[in-house]
């Protein structure tokens, strides 16, 4: 807040700002748009005629669809949950500990989304190929879960770090065990900033695509489809509709997560 | 906590591992900490050395088997001709990405620092963050679209009669191809805009940073704005930007999906990656690959912390 507020505003500062937040949503917008096309062979523009047809279309005419959804979904949940449990323990011992080497230990847990994805997914084949791992649902899993860390981690530590070591202290004193100063102390106070943390990671997960296609084998994540379609297309606005579900998808829990944790701290997932 | 052993012990099982742990606070930062570093340290950094393993074994050429001994020839293969272009074409694409990215996020970034309030910052916070989480293929596939010879593009051009420059864009030799969506301008648009709010982001965390009395110092003191810009503002962003610039150029170093979806078919490091170890099954050549990116990074890295970039992350 350290910028007056009251001053003129240069119009190409404007103009630019403007101009360059449309560049980031129009694409977007188009997508939706695209979705109600007759054209299901190009990508003609301006669409010739608009129908609704294509949303049941991808509903009924499609099974290929759902499968890869639920597999998405499964693992979205499954690497949420490891996440969320790994994520708070990490977020609550660097929070109230300081010791040699802690720079050091939360740069590890930041490294799966600093490094390309296709690092941490060929890292992750070769070893799955030198211990003679099978592909399976548990190897994505796998994957998903070492980069949703982080998210949970950085919301939680942001969370652990305003808590009052006060009212731990307090109800310590007043008899209560750790279990129970954990359960009616610490969780009430650390839970929106979970599920926010939680959302995160859900959409993370449920969107990640390049660490997939080298731990998923055979199997196909709703991403996975959606490239495959992308590289060999057969009802284009098809691919439309399920974009816009995942948008829906992925958007909600974004939001919920910046109304959770609007106050005071930015959201944990600023860098992705 | 040191008080506690001031207080009575606790009942039960679960009472005295409280009295245990209270009184050796280090004991339970260790016993917390175990499991996520267990984690890290045997999924990722486990593999991350399986990897650099991978890569000191080579490929028999006739069984197109895995050689499993240690041997320098996968990295000296890697300096032949053809995969030293590959090197050199997306460290261009993404030092030009990274530049681009710096360049079209300042504006917002300093709109969103300097003069938007109240509601008008949490609409800017979110038009910036509802693209950086929308979904990354989702967001590569309205580009497609755009970009077809038949899209919206193509439509603007002709509609504004411009059809000419877009013609003679596409014709330049290198950069241009038969159509946008097959050609590096294509590749290019389509990466600055997946990572461009990861730019957005910590440059405007660092411009938020810049105190208003530096400003008014530095006109009292008879600058031009243009002299204050460039003597105060931009020095003092910087590390925003090279914050900024470690996210756009790591990502767009390891991405293989933009340019197999959007672009010529030239291959980047990515896509030769993948290729290298899903058909031809080198994997000990598709190590050696990823290790120039981590190679890159881990300088660009150390370069980004001398300039105190971490601080604004």
């Amino acid at each position: 807040m350290s910028f007056k507020a009251k001053r003129k505003r240069p119009a190409g500062l404007s103009l630019a700002a403007v101009g360059g937040l449309l560049y980031l949503h129009i694409p977007l917008a188009l997508i939706v748009l695209y979705a109600f096309t007759t054209e299901d062979k190009s990508f003609q523009f301006p669409p010739p005629g608009y129908t609704a047809k294509w949303f049941s279309v991808a509903w009924f005419d499609r099974p290929d669809i759902w499968p890869p959804l639920y597999l998405s979904l499964k693992v979205a949940a499954i690497a949420t949950f490891i996440a969320l449990i790994l994520g708070t323990l990490a977020g609550a011992a660097l929070s109230r500990a300081r010791f040699f080497g802690r720079e050091t230990i939360s740069l590890l847990f930041v490294l799966p989304i600093a490094l390309p994805g296709i690092i941490t997914g060929i890292s992750l084949r070769s070893a799955f190929d030198i211990m003679g791992i099978d592909f399976s649902i548990w190897t994505i899993v796998l994957g998903h879960a070492t980069f949703c860390i982080v998210v949970v981690y950085n919301n939680a530590i942001a969370r652990f770090r305003r808590l009052s070591g006060n009212l731990i202290e307090a109800s310590m004193d007043l008899g209560a065990n750790g279990f129970q100063t954990f359960r009616h102390v610490i969780l009430p106070q650390i839970g929106t900033a979970l599920l926010a943390g939680g959302m995160l990671a859900f959409a993370l997960s449920f969107d990640e695509v390049i660490v997939t296609t080298f731990t998923a084998g055979q199997q196909s994540t709703l991403p996975i489809w959606m490239l495959s379609e992308l590289i060999r297309p057969r009802q284009r606005p098809v691919t439309n509709v399920v974009a816009v579900f995942v948008i829906i998808v992925t958007l909600l829990p974004i939001l919920i997560a910046y109304y959770l944790t609007r106050e005071g701290e930015h959201i944990g997932g600023a860098s992705k | 906590m040191n008080q506690a052993v001031l207080i009575e012990a606790r009942e039960g099982v679960l009472g005295r591992i409280s009295d245990a742990f209270l009184a050796r606070p280090k004991l339970l930062t260790l016993l917390l900490l175990l499991p996520p570093l267990l984690w890290i340290g045997v999924v990722y950094i486990g593999s991350l050395f399986a990897l650099l393993l991978q890569s000191f074994y080579s490929l028999d050429d006739y069984s197109g088997l895995i050689i499993h001994e240690f041997t320098l020839a996968t990295y000296l293969e890697l300096l032949q001709e053809a995969n030293l272009q590959i090197i050199l074409r997306t460290v261009i694409m993404a030092a030009l990405v990274t530049l681009a990215c710096a360049v079209i996020a300042f504006p917002i970034a300093y709109y969103a620092a300097r003069y938007a309030r109240g509601w008008m910052k949490a609409l800017f916070y979110l038009a910036v963050m509802m693209p950086l989480w929308s979904s990354y293929l989702v967001k590569i596939y309205a580009w497609k679209l755009i970009l077809a010879k038949e899209g919206i593009v193509t439509w603007f051009a002709s509609a504004l009669n411009l059809s000419w420059l877009l013609n003679g864009i596409l014709s330049i030799p290198v950069i241009g191809g038969p159509s946008l969506s097959f050609s590096y301008i294509g590749t290019f648009l389509v990466f600055v805009y997946v990572w461009l709010p990861y730019m957005i982001l910590p440059t405007q965390a660092a411009l938020e940073r810049v105190p208003v009395n530096f400003l008014e110092a530095s006109a009292d003191l008879g600058a031009t704005p243009r002299q204050t810009f460039w003597t105060v503002i931009f020095p003092l962003a910087l590390p925003g930007i090279i914050a900024g610039s470690i996210f756009t150029f790591s990502l767009t170093l390891g991405d293989y999906i933009v340019p197999t979806i959007v672009g010529n078919s030239r291959l980047f490091i990515g896509m030769a990656v993948y290729t290298l170890q899903g058909t031809s099954g080198n994997i000990p050549l598709a190590a050696a690959f990823t290790v120039v990116p981590m190679a890159i990074m881990g300088v660009y890295l150390w370069m980004a912390k001398r300039m105190g970039a971490f601080d604004v992350l």
